[in-house]
């Protein structure tokens, strides 16, 4: 019906008279419970979802199954890039553009230069940590739909969080939420998507909105 | 369910394999017992046919053998005193394996005793006037503070000092974590953590001027501040891939120490590897630097001699082997914590932290010798045999009496179940 062209993937799941959902949101009382959630939930076949809490917990990348991270690539490769780039431009001043004779050596005496190829080496690594981590995280980003849900502002104290996108092709509106709660979600709620992530093609409205079903909360089995 | 798993699987693969913390040991029928005990024999026979067979060359050779051996069980001790000092968790279930590297150091109390018989024949300061005057040609005699400071009986005297300290110290951070295995009380490791901060100074001060009296003063008018740090990186290097190799060998096969050394701890091990194998570099390439910058003759003078004489190639080899491939071959995550590469990162470095005690003692004993150039000799293999040998000997027995993780430390469980991010 309303399939947008090109956008199905980040499309939310639009019921044509419901709001569009993010996801869902389960909120988890302890680091255990949230680490059991997100391996059931991967077990189950989800691949959109990711696990929110205070402090780092063990062990959950392997319980999410997560790929590992690009970063250190992005390190070593300017890393490098910086060290090489450090001595190449040692190397043209003191040979091409502004020779000069330092203490009888040649103009080319690359152990002096060395202590400057590690610096920018160092920079270089330092910059595609910090890059390559904005990068990979979507970074910055100003506003998260997560935010809409006034539970979540605890994910910075006390509580731990798994929230399932829309956008995985496994999300229902019931069964999604039905299944964290029976991972034993303290609380369950479906986000909604206040502005959503790419325009969709204007397909409403005559008349007005239906009546809304009320999101599922606290599982909706 | 097949719930927690992560949270609790360093936990729950230490249930798998049964093992209990409280009885972890090295069993006398042991193959590595059982090994070491004919290393001892091994290495005596090899000391007595070095001494008898060997001419003035057996001095320099076993200088290099037992500075190569004391260095790792040096670098046991700084290796507990940091562990110590910084309260940390992680390595707890490692440390024993360090402390049983560092009880060795009365052994080496015992072996210095060839270095005080050949002093006359190993440094051309202490050689009879006539034949110094004779070798040290280009030198002339020392004046000053280098004449006082090395003199045979000040110099002995010091040695003494150093070793002695070394091994009380030593064996008395080893007696007292022993003795909490047996009766656990949690305040024998305050008093640990207290007693290593003056500890990290005596090691300090007395590796610098033990590897100035020992090493540097081979060449007696060349000087070089950083050299007791290049010592004691190189020392680092030893002992972590000492311990790397111990604790592969007692976890592989269901050992020991199976269940609990685990990758993790392999890990942090190999990025305290990596780290020093940079930090080796840095201090060796910031000597070579500064004196290549200044350009001054009594300082290029030492790098002179392991430029030349077929000298060049082993020094480009020491670079490459202890730095440059190490630093690639060491950046990957899974290298470290795989026990099969990471120990042959481990086996690799020590046999170039050899390669570099070598290049630190042999260009410099040998330059005023009938064959100053590079020239590998029998008795540098035999006297490697030798010392190894018996520190081999030593290391076995003290792991053969006694538990081979500290089974009461109040960090054990964090260590057990450590993970890294």
């Amino acid at each position: 019906m309303t399939e947008a062209r090109g956008a199905v993937e980040r499309t939310p799941s639009w019921d044509g008279d419901r709001p569009a959902v993010w996801g869902a949101l389960a909120e988890f009382d302890t680091p255990g419970a949230l680490l059991h959630a997100a391996a059931e939930v991967r077990e189950s076949g989800y691949e959109r979802f990711d696990a929110h809490s205070p402090f780092p917990v063990h062990g959950i990348e392997r319980a999410m199954r997560l790929k590992r991270s690009p970063v250190p690539w992005f390190v070593l490769v300017l890393g490098l890039g910086g060290a090489a780039a450090g001595m190449l431009l040692q190397w043209w001043v003191s040979t091409d553009a502004y020779p000069l004779v330092i203490s009888g050596k040649p103009f080319f005496s690359w152990p002096a230069f060395v202590p400057i190829m590690f610096e920018c080496g160092v920079l270089g690594g330092a910059l595609g940590a910090v890059f390559g981590f904005l990068a990979m995280a979507r970074l910055p980003r100003h506003h998260h739909p997560l935010f809409e849900s006034s539970r979540f502002e605890r994910m910075g104290d006390d509580a731990f969080f798994l929230s399932i996108e829309a956008s995985d092709s496994m999300f229902d509106r019931q069964r999604t939420p039905a299944l964290l709660s029976d991972l034993g979600a303290r609380h369950v709620e479906l986000v909604e998507l206040i502005e959503p992530i790419e325009p969709i093609e204007p397909i409403e409205p005559e008349g007005a909105p239906a009546e809304r079903d009320a999101a599922p909360q606290g599982g909706a089995a | 369910m097949s719930g927690d798993r992560g949270m609790g699987e360093t936990g729950a693969a230490r249930d798998r394999v049964g093992v209990d913390v409280r009885q972890v040991s090295l069993p006398a029928d042991h193959p590595l017992a059982k090994l070491s005990l004919g290393a001892a024999a091994v290495g005596a026979v090899a000391l007595v046919a070095a001494w008898a067979l060997g001419g003035p060359r057996f001095y320099s050779s076993y200088l290099t053998a037992y500075l190569f051996f004391l260095t790792l069980a040096l670098g046991g001790l700084v290796f507990v005193l940091l562990q110590f000092v910084t309260r940390a968790g992680w390595s707890v279930a490692v440390r024993r394996l360090a402390e049983h590297a560092m009880g060795t150091l009365p052994l080496f109390l015992v072996l210095f005793v060839p270095v005080l018989l050949g002093l006359g024949k190993l440094y051309s300061w202490a050689a009879p006037l006539a034949e110094a005057a004779e070798a040290g040609g280009e030198h002339g005699a020392l004046t000053g503070s280098k004449a006082f400071w090395l003199q045979p009986g000040f110099f002995v005297a010091r040695a003494a000092v150093y070793l002695v300290l070394w091994s009380a110290l030593g064996w008395w951070l080893r007696r007292e974590s022993i003795g909490q295995d047996r009766r656990p009380d949690p305040g024998v490791t305050r008093k640990l953590q207290i007693a290593s901060a003056p500890g990290l100074v005596i090691f300090g001060v007395t590796v610098t001027l033990a590897s100035f009296d020992w090493v540097m003063s081979l060449d007696p008018h060349w000087y070089s501040t950083i050299f007791g740090v290049y010592v004691f990186s190189g020392a680092v290097v030893g002992i972590l891939a000492l311990v790397v190799l111990l604790a592969v060998a007692l976890e592989r096969r269901r050992g020991p120490l199976a269940g609990i050394v685990t990758p993790e701890h392999y890990h942090d091990l190999g990025k305290l590897l990596f780290g020093f194998v940079v930090f080796w570099a840095y201090i060796g390439f910031s000597q070579f630097m500064l004196i290549w910058y200044g350009n001054l003759p009594e300082e290029t003078v030492w790098y002179r001699h392991r430029f030349e004489d077929g000298w060049y190639p082993v020094s480009v080899a020491v670079a490459v082997g202890c730095f440059v491939v190490p630093f690639f071959f060491l950046l990957g995550r899974d290298v470290k914590r795989h026990r099969l590469t990471l120990s042959a990162a481990a086996i690799w470095l020590l046999v170039f932290h050899y390669v570099d005690i070598y290049w630190l003692v042999m260009p410099s004993a040998l330059v005023a010798g009938p064959t100053p150039g590079f020239s590998p000799h029998w008795l540098d293999l035999l006297t490697l045999v030798a010392v190894g040998g018996l520190f081999a000997g030593a290391l076995g027995r003290l792991m053969v009496g006694s538990a081979l993780i500290p089974v009461a430390d109040p960090r054990l469980a964090e260590s057990l179940s450590f993970e890294n991010m």
